[in-house]
C-alpha cells in the first residue's frame, strides 16, 4: 500500500486530498467535491497540462512569439514537448492561433502562436 | 503644440483599457482614444505567456497574450482611435492630458472624460530595505519575465527568489523549464504571499523549496551579484543573529509585491486610498477629480485579469453617463448628485480594503459588485454589510484567504443612509 498527497487546485479552498493505493485501485479522502475528486483522480492516474513557451521570431516587433497547446497533453510528455519547441524559428508576420507545431510528440495536440504579430 | 478634443480619453492599453475602449464603444460614445507607451497594446498580459487567464470570462485556460488578443480582435472592429508609443507625461484636473510621441511632438487632449488604466508597478529594491553593493544581476520578477519571454535572453543561470508574490512563483517554474537553477524561494513573511494554487504548481511540482520568516540579508559581489546571504527572521521581522547561511548565485529575483502607478494621479489632485494606493473611487469607479475615472490595477491590485476587465466596463459605462450628463445644460455638476448623497464602504473586521470606496445613497439601478480583501484565512465564512448597525445584505465563502481577492454582491434594493460598513464573520 502507498499514500501520497494532492493539493488540490481546482479552487482557492486547496484541501489536501490523500490518495491511498492497494493493489492499483485508489482511494481518496480529504476532497471537499466533485471536482476536487476528479482532479485527485486524473492527478494519480494520468495528470494532464497545458505546454506554455515562447519561440524565437525573425523580424517581429518583439523577439519572442508565445505559444501555448491547443489542448492539455500528458504531464510525462512536458519535457520532450519542450525539447522540441527549443529547435523551434519562425517568421512573421504570424496570426493568433495559427498552428507552429502539428501534433507534438505525438499527443495529437496542435501547438498554436497565443498572439498575432506583424513584420517589423 | 497640437491640441485636440477626445470624448473619452484612456491612458494605457492593457486588459483594463481595452476593456473600456470597447465599452465606451457599445455606449454609443464618439471619440474614443487610447493613448499606450508600448510599441502593442495587451499591457502586461503580452509577457505572461503560461496559462490560467479568462476562465471566469471565456470559461477556457488561456495565456495572457491569448486573452489580451481577443480584445485587440474586438477593438479593431471599431473607430478606436490608438496611439501607439506615445507618453502620458501628464494630467490635469480640468481633463487634458499632455503626452509625447516621435511623430508628433508633444500633444494635448481636451478630454469630456478621462479614464486611468495605467497598472501596476512592482515593488524594487528601493522601497524593501537591503543591505549590501548594488551589483548588476538584482532585478524584479517582471523584468525577468519580460526578458525571458520576450527578449529571449537568460538573465542568469542560478537564482535566487526573495518573495513568494505570484509573479515570483510562476517565475520559478518559468526560469526552471529554461534551465535556470532556481535555488529557493525566501519569504520573510509566516506564509506565503502568492495563491496555493501557484506554490503547487510552480513549486511543488519542480522540487524548488520555500523558506518562510527567512530573508535576504546581504548581497555580495561588486561588479556582478556572487551570491546572497540569508537568515531567519523573528515574530517582529528582525535577522536572527547566527543563522545567517551564505548562497553562490548569478540572479537575485524580487517578487515582492505590486503597487498601483499613480504619478500621474497625483499630478491631478486625485484623492488616493492609504489601503490599495489606488485612488478612492464611487460606483461607476469615478476618482474624486469629476470626469476622471479609473479602472484596473491602477485601482488596485486585482489577481484575476477578468475582474481586471470588469472594472474597465464599469468605468467605461460610468464614463459615458458622466458625458450624457454634462451634455443635458440644466445640470451644471455633472456629478450625478451631491456629496450629502455619498456614503462611503468602511473595511470593518478582518477586512483589508474594499473597491469602490464610495456609493451613491438610497437604493441603486443594479446589483453592485464590491471587491475586497480579507486580512485573515478561514473556511466557512461570510462578509456582513451594515448599516447604521443594521444587517443590510450578506455573502457567504467557503473560504476566504488574504492572497485571494473577493467579490461581494451589494443588492440594489438596499437602501442605504449611512456608511456601509463590511465585517468578516464565522458562518454559524
Ligand atoms: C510584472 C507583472 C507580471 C504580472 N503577471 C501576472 C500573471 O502572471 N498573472 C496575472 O493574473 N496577473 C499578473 N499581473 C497582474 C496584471 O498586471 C493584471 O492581471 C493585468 O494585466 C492588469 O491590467 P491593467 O490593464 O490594469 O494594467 P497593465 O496590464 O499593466 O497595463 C497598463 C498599461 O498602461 C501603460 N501605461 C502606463 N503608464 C503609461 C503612461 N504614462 N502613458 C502611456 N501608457 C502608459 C503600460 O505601458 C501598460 O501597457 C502581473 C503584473 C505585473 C506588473
Ligand atoms: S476539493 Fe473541491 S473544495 Fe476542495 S479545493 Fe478542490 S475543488 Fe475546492
Amino acid at each position: 500500500m502507498s499514500e501520497r498527497e494532492i493539493v488540490c487546485t481546482v479552487c482557492p479552498r486547496s484541501c489536501r486530498v490523500k490518495a491511498k493505493e492497494t493493489g492499483g485501485a485508489y482511494v481518496f479522502e480529504g476532497y471537499s467535491c466533485k471536482r476536487g475528486l476528479g482532479h485527485a483522480q486524473s492527478e494519480v492516474e494520468n495528470p494532464m497540462r497545458m505546454l506554455t513557451s515562447a519561440v524565437p521570431i525573425a523580424r517581429a516587433t518583439v523577439r519572442m512569439l508565445p505559444v501555448i497547446s491547443e489542448a492539455t497533453i500528458p504531464k510525462a510528455k512536458l519535457h520532450d514537448c519542450l525539447e522540441a519547441l527549443y529547435k523551434v524559428r519562425v517568421d512573421s508576420p504570424v496570426a493568433a492561433g495559427q498552428v507552429i507545431v502539428k501534433d507534438i510528440c505525438g499527443t495529437g495536440v496542435d501547438v498554436i502562436a497565443a498572439r498575432s504579430m506583424k513584420r517589423k | 503644440m497640437k491640441t485636440e478634443h477626445v470624448d473619452i480619453a484612456i491612458i494605457g492599453g492593457g486588459p483594463a483599457g481595452l476593456a473600456a475602449a470597447i465599452e465606451a464603444k457599445r455606449q454609443g460614445v464618439e471619440k474614443v482614444c487610447i493613448i499606450e507607451r508600448d510599441t502593442d497594446l495587451g499591457g502586461i498580459l503580452q509577457q505572461c505567456i503560461h496559462d490560467g487567464f479568462g476562465l471566469k470570462r471565456f470559461g477556457k485556460q488561456m495565456s495572457g497574450g491569448q486573452y489580451a488578443e481577443a480584445f485587440i480582435e474586438e477593438l479593431a472592429h471599431t473607430d478606436v482611435d490608438v496611439r501607439l508609443k506615445t507618453m502620458v507625461t501628464k494630467i490635469t484636473e480640468d481633463r487634458r492630458i499632455f503626452a509625447v510621441n516621435e511623430r508628433e511632438g508633444m500633444i494635448c487632449l481636451n478630454c469630456g472624460a478621462i479614464i486611468l488604466a495605467m497598472g501596476c508597478r512592482e515593488r524594487s529594491r528601493n522601497q524593501i530595505q537591503m543591505p549590501g553593493a548594488r551589483p548588476s544581476g538584482v532585478m524584479t520578477a517582471g523584468a525577468v519575465q519580460r526578458y525571458i519571454n520576450m527578449e529571449g535572453y537568460l538573465p542568469g543561470k542560478k537564482a535566487v527568489i526573495l518573495g513568494s508574490g505570484d509573479i515570483g512563483l510562476i517565475m520559478a517554474r518559468r526560469m526552471t523549464l529554461e534551465g535556470i537553477a532556481v535555488e529557493g524561494v525566501y519569504e520573510v513573511m509566516s506564509g506565503p504571499g502568492g495563491l496555493t494554487r501557484n506554490i503547487v504548481q510552480c513549486l511543488g511540482e519542480f522540487d524548488i523549496p520555500l523558506h518562510l520568516s527567512t530573508t535576504v540579508t546581504r548581497v555580495f559581489g561588486k561588479e556582478r551579484i556572487t551570491g546572497v546571504e540569508v537568515s531567519a527572521v523573528d515574530a517582529d521581522r528582525r535577522p536572527i543573529a547566527g543563522t545567517e547561511r551564505r548562497i553562490d548565485c548569478d540572479l537575485l529575483v524580487l517578487a515582492v509585491g505590486l503597487i498601483p502607478e499613480n504619478e500621474l494621479s497625483k499630478g491631478a489632485g486625485v484623492e488616493l486610498d492609504a489601503r490599495t494606493n489606488g485612488p478612492v473611487v464611487d460606483q461607476d469607479f469615478m476618482t474624486s477629480a469629476p470626469g476622471i475615472f479609473a479602472a484596473g490595477n491602477v485601482v488596485a491590485v486585482f489577481d484575476l485579469v477578468d475582474y481586471v476587465s470588469d472594472t474597465g466596463e464599469m468605468a467605461a459605462r460610468g464614463a459615458a453617463a458622466y458625458l450624457r450628463r454634462a451634455d443635458s445644460a440644466e445640470i451644471a455638476d455633472a456629478r450625478g448628485g451631491d456629496e450629502a448623497s455619498i456614503i462611503r464602504t468602511i473595511a470593518g473586521t478582518d477586512i483589508n480594503f474594499i473597491v469602490p470606496q464610495k456609493l451613491n445613497a438610497g437604493k441603486r439601478e443594479s446589483d453592485i459588485n464590491l471587491f475586497l480583501r480579507v486580512k485573515k484565512t478561514g473556511e466557512n465564512q461570510k462578509i456582513r454589510m451594515v448599516c447604521k448597525g443594521a444587517s443590510v445584505s450578506e455573502c457567504r465563502e467557503a473560504f476566504v484567504a488574504p492572497p485571494e481577492m473577493l467579490v461581494a454582491k451589494l443588492a440594489g434594493s438596499a437602501d442605504l443612509d449611512d456608511d456601509l460598513r463590511l465585517n468578516l464573520e464565522a458562518n454559524q
